[in-house]
């Protein structure tokens, strides 16, 4: 995922395995991943990395885990201030 | 118009219809199986997989005892081993009371072998952790288990018609009569299936083939709720049951988590759904059983049909009005994990009048005769 | 007859894109005060889909051709506002007669409705092939909300595979936005394309909106290639490379990123939780909800309008929501100017000529295209290969899609069969030799989409059953 245009929104900050980084507001939370991380998640059979596919809600392939317990669907959920994530195959875990 | 001569037709290829018609053709006996929808795709297939003993009336039990060595080489039986597992099934308590009932129970039960154990406090804390802190006990049984039923019933079926047995799907029975000493059933126009003997395993639509033949044999319909999450990480093993009912489940080994507890409605032409409750009823139940479980997602929601009797029991024998007919249905819930052993028990009472598990608990005119005579044990 | 609309009609819209946003427009009109539910933030359905409130670019820059017609779209929603019960944010995750049951950010609730407008769009209709769950391979629409709704691309260097209309407007956008193109890969051949053109003669904007861009992709070098087949993407933690098939030999080509897509599939599943009668379209290749040209399903009471009822584009959508709604509006007892119905219907009936044109420039790809191995994942939820599917065809004799499911699992994963379920039915015919409209339908199921376990407080409540 590649920052291209109207990008000239307030950055805010995230956290992934309790590393900070910068997303901008506006994001939502697959897009502030992306643009800095591989993947979202790891699929539960075959263990390999996944980054979204639909970005519509449709396909379920973009649940992040929060560090507070319940997943959100990274495409369709906007990021927030101090959101903390935990994914598995970044660095931190 | 197809025309079909046998001995034996069955009408339903639920997990029942299909051991009944496998057994009998492993001793040569010509079965044609006539099935509405695709077989095993009712009850048999979409319940929810418990393969246990415990809790069952001491009647049921012989059947459970029989069935139990099957499941654990079904394999050689059906030629899959339906994902069973020897898992344990344990009854949770919420309270003394419920504890002291688990502990009757076990004592009722003592002469069929189920090795249950009762637990609470530091000892059930430490075996299993998973479970929430109003859970403080529950009864233990090592042998029972659980096992695939969308894989197991249609592999039934499917052994069925390897093992020489006509499996005709799609095709409901509209019309049964007697011709002779046998039975003329019609699908439509396009069928008919003459045969000396009948077996009436058409599930929760059981009483209404009775019916058909004149016999009133009283039942009714619900439809347990099941619903499935996603892959959950590893959190339990054992298969999971609460005293007093309400709540049952198992996570499966791919880590979803499927469970259930109530019921749905009707909706319509053979069909049934989750009533409005469901997913806040059982999926409340589950995170307060096993709390690890309260970030998941539910994938699936479903309620299947089943018949229920007035005291739980099912209906097995042969009808006392209709000399060749023979009735299995009305399983009230609990037919998973006996149907192995209902098969073999009919093919015994259809080839042989009689069968070596006692079964006279089940007779289908026990509601019309309340004073039946005692001297008529199998 | 015109009267007051009586406290007994509820009407509920389910969607707050061109149709449902058209159909609110109408309902609205006629004196009523209709729920509307979408799952989105904002509304404007797919392609008049917003950004969130922080960005700032423009209609035009968002929408291009199409901002005039998006300007009207969100301008009308604003107006309805205050007439209507709008909920974003809120997921119709289960449908029984009566009731809609739905996730919103307070919590579970149920919503009441007397007359239902299914207005849900549709998602990409997805083909997979080896490496498609790799990350860096999108769908279609997908690669284009990213820029739509976010302002990024999938990649620097992109390739699109699939085939229909969308391609060359994704390559087009795309390449306005800075990224690089490495090749566009259409299924269909240049012979279907010519054979599709009278067709889409009915309605010529659109095709020369088509024709445009490919002109202008063309004059920018961008490799377009015709009859092309996707082999894999392939690459170890991302995509790095495309490799595919045309009759003429292998090719391939380096990106970070792939959009896959062949044209949309309709969203269905409330219709038939709702016990709407289905009929497979063969010009569609689909099972969609039966309905006539008022947009009356089968059930009383339930109207559909817009891609939810078979793909017909955004313009389509706004007719058959507003007609929709009309045919509310008459069962419900309120007038209902005929002319207008009439002329309605006649706009639908000429996007479904210039439809059929689109679906002969760009036919579905057949199963016997894809030398699908099999290795290939086909569900991506629950990580089934395509050699699974063949051997319950091959060794237990399916020849039906819930025993399929039943078997191997196929469509029982979060996403319901919305990803594989048109190559499972498009493998399944293929291999049993049946035709797609004979091998069944997957049918929907509650949770529409996956729903929390415990949204509630967690106590074992004591009613037993
Ligand atoms: C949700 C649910 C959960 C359950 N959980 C468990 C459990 O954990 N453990 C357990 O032991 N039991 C459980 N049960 C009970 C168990 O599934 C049933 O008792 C058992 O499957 C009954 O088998 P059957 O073959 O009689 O019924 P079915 O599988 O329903 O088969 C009857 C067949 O007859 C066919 N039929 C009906 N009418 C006609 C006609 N006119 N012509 C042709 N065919 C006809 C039907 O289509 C059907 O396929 C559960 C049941 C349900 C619904
Ligand atoms: C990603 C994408 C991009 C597209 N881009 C273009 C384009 O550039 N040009 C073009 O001509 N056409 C495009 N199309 C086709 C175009 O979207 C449609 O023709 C048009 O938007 C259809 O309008 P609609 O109102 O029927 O559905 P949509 O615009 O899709 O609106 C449906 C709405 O229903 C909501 N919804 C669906 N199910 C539920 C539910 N269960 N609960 C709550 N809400 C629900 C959705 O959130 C959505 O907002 C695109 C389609 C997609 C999927
Ligand atoms: S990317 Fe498909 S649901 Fe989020």
């Amino acid at each position: 995922m590649r920052r291209a245009v109207d990008q000239d929104r307030p950055s805010i900050s995230f956290f992934i395995n309790g590393q900070r980084f910068t997303g901008k507001l506006g994001d939502t939370v697959l897009t502030a991943v992306l643009t800095q991380a591989g993947h979202l998640r790891t699929s539960e059979f075959e263990h390999q990395p996944r980054a979204g596919f639909c970005l519509m809600g449709a396909c379920q392939d973009c649940w992040v885990v929060t560090e507070a317990g319940p997943a959100v669907r990274a495409c369709s959920t906007l990021l927030e201030d101090g959101m903390a994530f935990v994914i598995e195959g970044l660095p931190g875990t | 118009m197809k025309n079909f001569d046998t001995d034996v037709a069955v009408v339903g290829a639920g997990l029942i219809g299909s051991a009944t018609a496998l057994a009998l053709r492993q001793r040569g006996v010509a079965v044609v199986m006539l099935e509405r929808d695709l077989g095993g795709s009712r009850a048999s297939g979409v319940n929810f997989g418990g393969v246990r003993r415990q809790g069952r009336s001491p009647a049921q039990l012989h059947l459970a005892a029989r069935a139990h060595p099957i499941w654990a080489d079904l394999k050689a039986k059906i030629g899959i081993d339906g994902e069973y597992v020897r898992s344990g099934h344990i009854k949770l308590a919420r309270s003394q009371a419920d504890l002291t009932a688990l502990a009757a129970y076990a004592a009722r039960v003592a002469d069929f072998d189920l090795g249950l154990e009762i637990l609470e406090g530091r000892a059930f804390r430490e075996r299993y952790p998973c479970f929430g802190p109003e859970i403080i006990g529950g009864s233990f049984c090592p042998g029972d288990g659980q096992a695939n039923p969308r894989l197991v019933a249609a592999a039934y079926a499917q052994a069925a018609r390897q093992a020489g047995c006509e499996v005709i799907e799609r095709c409901p029975v509209t019309g049964i009569t007697r011709e002779g000493d046998g039975f003329l059933l019609r699908c439509g126009d396009a069928v008919a299936v003459r045969a000396r003997r009948l077996v009436n395993a058409a599930g929760a639509w059981g009483a209404g083939i009775a019916a058909a033949l004149g016999d009133d044999i009283p039942m009714r319909f619900d439809y347990p709720t099941i619903l499935v999450t996603e892959p959950l990480p590893p959190i339990v093993s054992v298969n999971i049951g609460i005293e007093g009912g309400g709540f049952y489940g198992r996570q499966v080994e791919r880590g979803n988590l499927v469970m259930g507890g109530g019921f749905g409605v009707a909706s319509g032409d053979g069909a049934s759904r989750p009533d409005s409750g469901a997913l806040a009823r059982i999926g409340g139940r589950a995170a307060a059983i096993l709390p690890a479980t309260r970030h998941a997602r539910v994938i699936r929601i479903w309620a299947g049909i089943e018949g229920y009797t007035a005291d739980k029991n099912p209906f097995i024998g042969e009808s006392a009005n209709v000399p060749g007919l023979f009735h299995a249905f009305g399983f009230s819930g609990g037919g998973f994990q006996i149907a192995p052993a209902v098969g073999e028990v009919l093919c015994e009472l259809i080839c042989e009048g009689r069968s070596s598990t006692p079964v006279e608990a089940f007779r289908p005119d026990r509601f019309q005769q309340q004073s039946a005579e005692p001297g008529r044990t199998p | 007859m015109s009267g007051r609309p009586s406290p007994e009609i509820r009407p509920v819209v389910v969607g707050a894109g061109p149709a449902g946003i058209r159909a609110a427009e109408a309902l609205v009109a006629a004196g009523l005060r209709p729920v509307v539910l979408d799952e989105g933030e904002r509304a404007g359905g797919q392609i008049y889909r917003q950004p969130p409130a922080a960005f700032s670019r423009s209609r035009k820059a968002l929408y291009g051709f199409e901002a005039g017609k998006a300007e009207r779209l969100h301008a009308t929603f604003a107006a309805l506002r205050a007439h209507i019960d709008y909920r974003p944010r809120t997921l119709v995750w289960n449908a029984v007669p009566g009731e809609l049951h739905v996730m919103g950010d307070a919590g579970p609730a149920t919503v009441p409705f007397s007359h239902l407008v299914l207005a849900t769009g549709a998602t990409d209709r997805i083909y997979p092939f080896k490496g498609w769950t790799l990350p860096g391979v999108f769908s279609m629409g997908g690669a284009q909300i990213a820029l739509k709704a976010q302002g990024c691309t999938i990649g620097e260097t992109v390739a699109l595979v699939g085939t229909g209309p969308l391609l060359y407007l994704v390559a087009y956008q795309y390449t306005k936005a800075g990224a690089r193109i490495a090749v566009i890969l259409d299924s269909a051949r240049f012979t279907d394309q010519i054979a599709g053109a009278p067709a889409m003669l009915r309605q010529p904007a659109t095709l020369a909106k088509g024709l445009y861009y490919v002109a202008w992709l063309k004059a920018r070098g961008i490799m377009i290639v015709n009859g092309a087949i996707p082999m894999a993407a392939e690459g170890t933690e991302r995509v790095e490379r495309l490799v595919w098939r045309t009759p003429a030999g292998e090719g391939r080509v380096a990106c970070d990123a792939i959009a896959l897509g062949y044209g949309l599939r309709a969203e269905t599943q409330i219709a038939d939780l709702l016990g709407c009668r289905f009929s497979y379209s063969a010009a569609e290749h689909e099972s969609l909800p039966a309905s006539d040209a008022t947009g009356r399903t089968s059930v009383a009471g339930v109207y559909i309008g817009g891609d939810g009822a078979g793909i017909l584009g955004a313009d389509a959508a706004e007719a058959a929501g507003t007609r929709a709604a009309l045919a509310l509006c008459e069962d419900a007892g309120l007038g209902v100017d005929g002319a207008a119905t009439g002329a309605l219907e006649a706009r639908v009936g000429r996007w479904r000529g210039f439809r059929a044109g689109i679906r002969r420039a760009f036919p579905e790809p057949v199963a016997a295209d894809f030398a699908l191995a099999d290795d290939v994942i086909l569900c991506r939820c629950e990580e089934i290969t395509v050699g699974a599917l063949r051997a319950a065809c091959r060794e237990d004799g399916v020849d039906e899609l819930n025993r399929l499911k039943a078997l191997t699992r196929i469509g029982m994963g979060r996403c319901q069969g919305r990803m594989c379920g048109p190559a499972a039915r498009a493998l399944l015919a293929h291999h049993s030799g049946r035709s797609p409209g004979d091998v069944g339908r997957l049918r929907g199921q509650a949770p529409i989409k996956p729903m929390p376990l415990a949204p509630m407080p967690l106590v074992f409540d004591e009613a037993k059953p």
